[in-house]
């Protein structure tokens, strides 16, 4: 591990200062995605900004009747929070499809965010990778790239964004509440992971001198008809080949409002709202749901040993969608 | 024998230092002054170093040295020097030998520091020019140059019995398959490490992470010129092994060297991701062709295998031996090639060569059964053997056809029907198949030491291992047994080069080999116990022989009338207060080599597969075992479970990825290469069915560490057709493979 200073910031303004006091510097929170990348020299910070003394550990009701989660929550404690469980069960499903009992206890929700692809190429310092050392090359591309994506991908990268908190948060349109240099700005979740086009390198819109201070639900939490659909490779304590997040609102057969993201295929969460859209007002049929399958795989790319993700993508949402629509309805 | 101790299941002796953390592994003993190396791993795959630069590591405050090709002592002459006791036939790895790469991450240098984490630092300062020829490491596209070595390591097919070709052609009902087996790293709990405990006089203490100690002697010794005298080797627990320390590994090899140059203790221990720079099993393919009769009598079986191994060492191992073993069949035609790559020589994994043949057979003999409409236990029945027709002989004992009915009846097989996809439950379609598997029962020689003192409390000694199995306690309770006093009056000693003679922890033998030198030693003891107890005033023993006592509840006493007893305490206090000490060397009885020796199992299996979604789960597994006695069920059943657990991941999990640009293997963490969770295991059941075998050994016990592998995998694969009709002749088998 390289040699690091570490200091522990006492509120947001100075976790701000410290971060952009000294080019290389980094958050720390839960630690347990940054950590492991400093362990294996992936990342290399020079100075550690601790982050887990801040205030910003609460779960709190917003003034839209939606909820706020504080960045350092941990995941565990917001998967467990009754409100959260009864307003946005599909969170909690999310969340605890992840990881392990253990990790959860240390992981932050704001880390969650930020935690970086599990391409195999991107952990091995020895192999050329784009994400890891921009202009070495994809090793993926030509090499092993079964977990990689088929949606949104570049010629310089393929990784996927691994997280599921992320997914099922793309699916509830929450937004992301960040702090800098210049004040206090909103990212909606959609908006918050970006493609890696020719800067794969950069994975989300944050900007270096920023901090996440909350995560905002909306009032809407489809806590009727939901499901999170985690497809992998065994049972737990593994990442999503493809997983969704599905959620609906049906009066009677028709639905009034559809909401699917897709994890495990692509450098952030996938939406496409024109493709929910088709649902709009139709009867909530498996035809009807395949079509929207087909629209999120419209322009799906595989590379060689992904090239299952995209049939696999297609049954698992119609799969999480006719689950989302049976459920009963809670009275 | 009467037992007592024997066959009573039994909590594990070291348990409680094991769960408490007072149970020291290779690299947890701590010496004053110890130094730390951590190893850097080449880049590349093969090539040459052009350059090493170590002078930034060695810049670092706290850095001791930074060995590499270039610094490195001379060498001891002999390639046969470094051939340890487990060496396939060819030219051992030497570390730091020369500026040659012959594998992705071969061990290139070694930086040595006054903490591990400056060792790890300056190991990462360590700048490494290459110049890198084309390497090769592409198993399929090699497959057409794959060659027969000079020697076998293992596995040396027999010559074609029959008239394999004519009956082939001509048998009415034919398959056949190509099967794939993924290459596989054994990725035991603890890393691999080695603390070299360097004396003033040069001598040497080492604690390392092997399956025989005596290994680690002979290696240290033979590569640095040593003596035994001036190296003892101890390595009282290891934590998990599989096969991957039966060879010592290059963190051995370097901490001696380390320790000798910087005439300093120090301690090397690999990281997770460094322990998949050394063996795996080998990827192997094999290509079945089966004929059999109308009436599903197996007539002709053709198998030709093609396993991986290094360009440097022929590894290879028991591919080819199970269908003679398990089948009868007249018209048999085996072949075992190789296919050198740019890799490090494979090693013995967890039943090295039955995991890998036995999953074919049993996969292609499934499509045979089911070609023929039969039923795979009916079909097994039909063609069960009754002689080894590698080796021409008859099974010492052979208790499988019990396996079949009490594993079927257990899991209710005769409610099968035979159609695939014929049972369903939701979304789910539901599978049932079956497998058979044999291991081999051997016995090597070995020494044990027993030494009774003054209290009548028992050491046994030797220089065996426990990997985890048991050893400390099955030997235990066989001291126990023979001399008829309570657990808590034995204490047995392992993994010390200085104790009596005992080969590696492996194939399964140890408790053949070891216990029965352990029961030979306390059976000498026995003889001297008896003589003391002649001598105590008025023994009613005097007249007695060994054969009309018995030896219980700390007691000599006459087998005809149990009230005539000397107790043990008594005896030993005719020894003027000596001890009484017996060291013996037990090797195979005579009339062994007449028998083919295996222990048997039959596995059924029940999975749900999801119909769109291709996603596995193993609901129920029911493993019948033929064993022999079983000497401790407890511990037996452990590795049974331990097996069927391991056999889950070989059917659906397993797979180490080469990836053929960079030469490398690229899931080298366990988030990445996955082995089962608790959440993939379900219903597992254990059966033992009973078995008298009086040749195997005179404990009538075979070794159960790997026979609960072999069959799991072919099983679950059988049962994934069964459920949906699609047959996956590919390890592991993976959704995508379903979809
Ligand atoms: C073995 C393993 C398995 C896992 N499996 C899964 C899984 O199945 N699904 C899943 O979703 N996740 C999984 N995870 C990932 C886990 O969820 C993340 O590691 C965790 O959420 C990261 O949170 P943290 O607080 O520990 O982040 P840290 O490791 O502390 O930080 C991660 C990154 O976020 C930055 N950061 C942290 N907080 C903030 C903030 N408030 N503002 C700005 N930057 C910040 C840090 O600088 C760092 O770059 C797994 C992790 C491991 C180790
Ligand atoms: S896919 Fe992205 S992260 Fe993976 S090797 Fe290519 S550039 Fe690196």
């Amino acid at each position: 591990m390289k040699n690091f200073t570490y200091t522990r910031a006492n509120d947001v303004a100075n976790a701000v200062d410290e971060v952009t006091s000294e080019k290389g510097s980094k958050f720390i929170a839960g630690g347990t995605n940054l950590l492991d990348l400093m362990k294996i020299q992936v990342e290399r910070p020079s100075h550690l900004v601790d982050i887990t003394r801040l205030a910003l550990d609460t779960i709190e009701e917003t003034a839209e009747g939606g909820l706020r989660l504080g960045a350092l929550v941990t995941n565990a404690d917001t998967a467990y929070h009754e409100e959260v469980g009864k307003r946005y069960p599909l969170l909690s499903h999310a969340i605890l499809a992840g990881a392990t009992a253990q990790l959860r206890n240390m992981a932050t929700d704001g880390g969650n965010l930020l935690q970086r692809t599990r391409c195999y190429y991107f952990y091995d310092t020895d192999t050329p990778c784009n994400k890891r050392e921009p202009g070495t090359g994809c090793s993926a591309i030509k090499g092993y790239n079964r977990d990689l994506a088929i949606l949104g991908t570049s010629e310089h990268c393929i990784a996927t964004h691994p997280s599921d908190m992320a997914v099922a948060l793309a699916a509830l349109e929450a937004t992301v509440r960040v702090t800098g240099k210049n004040g206090e700005r909103i990212i909606p979740l959609f908006e918050f992971h970006r493609l890696p086009g020719d800067t794969p390198n950069i994975d989300t819109n944050l900007k270096p001198d920023e901090i996440i201070t909350a995560i905002d639900l909306p009032a809407k939490g489809f806590a009727d008809r939901y499901t999170y659909l985690k497809l992998r490779d065994r049972a737990s304590y593994a990442f999503a080949l493809v997983s969704v997040a599905a959620a609906l609102d049906i009066d009677g057969d028709t639905v009034k409002e559809a909401r699917v993201a897709l994890g495990g295929v692509a450098h952030k969460p996938w939406r496409i709202p024109e493709a929910e859209a088709l649902l709009k007002g139709k009867p909530a049929t498996r035809e009807n749901f395949q079509k929207v399958a087909e629209a999120y795989v419209q322009g799906a790319k595989g590379y060689g040993h992904n090239d299952f993700k995209i049939e696999l993508a297609k049954r698992a949402i119609v799969r999480a969608l006719l689950q989302a629509k049976e459920m009963e309805a809670r009275s | 024998m009467k037992t007592n101790e024997i066959g009573k299941p039994t909590n594990r002796v070291d348990g409680r230092l094991k769960v408490t953390g007072e149970a020291k592994y290779a690299g947890e003993f701590n010496v004053p002054n110890l130094a730390y190396g951590f190893v850097v791993n080449s880049a590349i795959a093969k090539g040459k170093i052009k350059k090493i630069d170590t002078s930034k590591a060695l810049e670092v405050e706290g850095v001791l040295e930074v060995f590499t090709h270039e610094n490195r002592p001379g060498y001891v002459w002999f390639d046969k020097n470094y051939k340890d006791m487990d060496a396939p036939p060819g030219s051992p790895f030497r570390p730091l030998y020369d500026n040659e790469i012959k594998f992705s991450m071969q061990p290139i240098a070694l930086a040595v520091a006054e903490t591990f984490e400056l060792a790890r630092y300056a190991a990462s300062l360590v700048r490494i020019e290459y110049e890198t020829s084309p390497h090769d490491t592409d198993f399929e596209t090699n497959i057409e140059s794959a060659y027969v070595p000079e020697e076998y390591k293992s596995g040396e097919p027999s010559e074609p019995w029959g008239q394999p070709d004519q009956a082939l052609a001509s048998a009415p009902v034919q398959i056949e398959g190509d099967y794939t087996h993924s290459s596989q790293h054994h990725n035991p709990m603890e890393m691999h490490a080695s603390t070299v405990v360097w004396k003033d006089d040069g001598k040497l203490t080492v604690y390392d992470k092997i399956q025989g100690v005596m290994n680690t002697q002979q290696y240290v010794t033979h590569a640095f010129g040593m003596q035994p005298e001036e190296v003892q080797v101890i390595s009282p627990f290891v934590g998990g092994a599989f096969g991957s320390g039966l060879r010592p590994q290059y963190q051995l090899f370097l901490a001696v060297l380390a320790a000798r140059e910087l005439k300093r203790s120090v301690r090397v221990t690999l990281t997770r991701q460094q322990m998949f720079s050394f063996g795996h099993r080998p990827k192997t393919m094999q290509r079945f062709a089966l004929g059999a009769s109308k009436e599903g009598k197996l007539e002709a079986l053709k198998q030709d295998v093609f396993a991986e191994t290094s360009r440097f060492e022929n590894y290879s191992e028991d591919v080819v031996i199970w269908a003679g073993v398990l089948y009868k069949c007249g018209n048999v035609k085996l072949s075992h090639k190789l296919v050198e790559l740019d890799v490090y020589t494979p090693l013995d994994m967890r039943a090295p060569g039955g995991t890998t043949g036995i999953f074919a057979l049993e996969c292609a003999m499934d499509e045979l059964a089911y070609k023929l409409g039969m039923d795979p236990v009916e079909f097994r029945l039909k063609n069960y053997s009754e002689k080894d027709q590698n080796e021409d002989k008859p099974f010492s004992s052979k208790e499988l056809r019990e396996c079949y009915r009490q594993g079927a009846e257990k899991f209710g097989w005769e409610k099968r029907n035979l159609e695939p996809r014929s049972m369903k439950e939701g979304h789910n379609l539901i599978g049932w198949g079956m497998a058979h598997g044999a291991w081999e029962a051997n016995q090597a020689q070995a020494s044990a030491k027993a030494v009774v003192t003054s209290d009548g409390k028992l050491t046994v000694s030797s220089a065996t291992a426990d990997i985890g199995t048991g050893t400390y306690t099955v030997m235990t309770q066989i001291a126990a047994e023979t001399l008829g006093i309570p657990l808590d009056d034995v204490t047995f000693k392992l993994g010390d080069s200085s104790l009596p003679d005992a080969p590696l922890e492996g194939g399964s033998k140890t408790v053949s080999t070891v216990g029965t030198a352990v029961k030979s030693a306390c059976d000498k003891v026995r003889e001297r116990l008896l003589k003391l107890a002649q001598q105590v005033k008025d023994s009613p023993l005097v007249e007695a022989s060994l054969e009309q006592v018995i030896f219980e509840g700390g007691q000599i006493s006459l087998k005809s009338e149990s009230s005539k007893a000397v107790s043990i305490m008594a005896a030993m206090s005719q020894n003027q207060g000596k001890a009484i000490e017996e060291e013996v060397s037990s090797k195979p009885a005579d009339n062994q080599s007449d028998y083919a020796r295996y222990a048997h199992v039959a596995t059924f299996v029940e999975v749900k597969v999801d119909e769109d979604l291709g996603t596995i789960k193993v609901t129920r597994v029911v493993s019948a075992v033929a064993g022999g006695r079983i000497i401790n069920p407890k511990t037996a059943r452990s590795q049974i479970l331990g097996g069927v657990v391991w056999g889950i991941g070989v059917a659906m999990e397993e797979d180490t990825v080469m990836d053929n640009n960079l030469g490398r293997f690229m899931n080298h963490d366990l988030d990445k290469y996955h082995i089962p969770v608790n959440a993939d295991v379900h219903d597992v059941e254990v059966i033992f069915v009973e078995e008298k075998d009086e040749i195997v050994n005179p404990l009538g016990a075979k070794g159960l560490g790997e026979i609960g592998i072999v069959s799991v995998a072919p099983a679950i694969a059988n049962a994934v057709f069964h459920a949906t009709g699609k047959r996956v002749r590919e390890l592991p088998i993976t959704l995508d493979k379903l979809l």
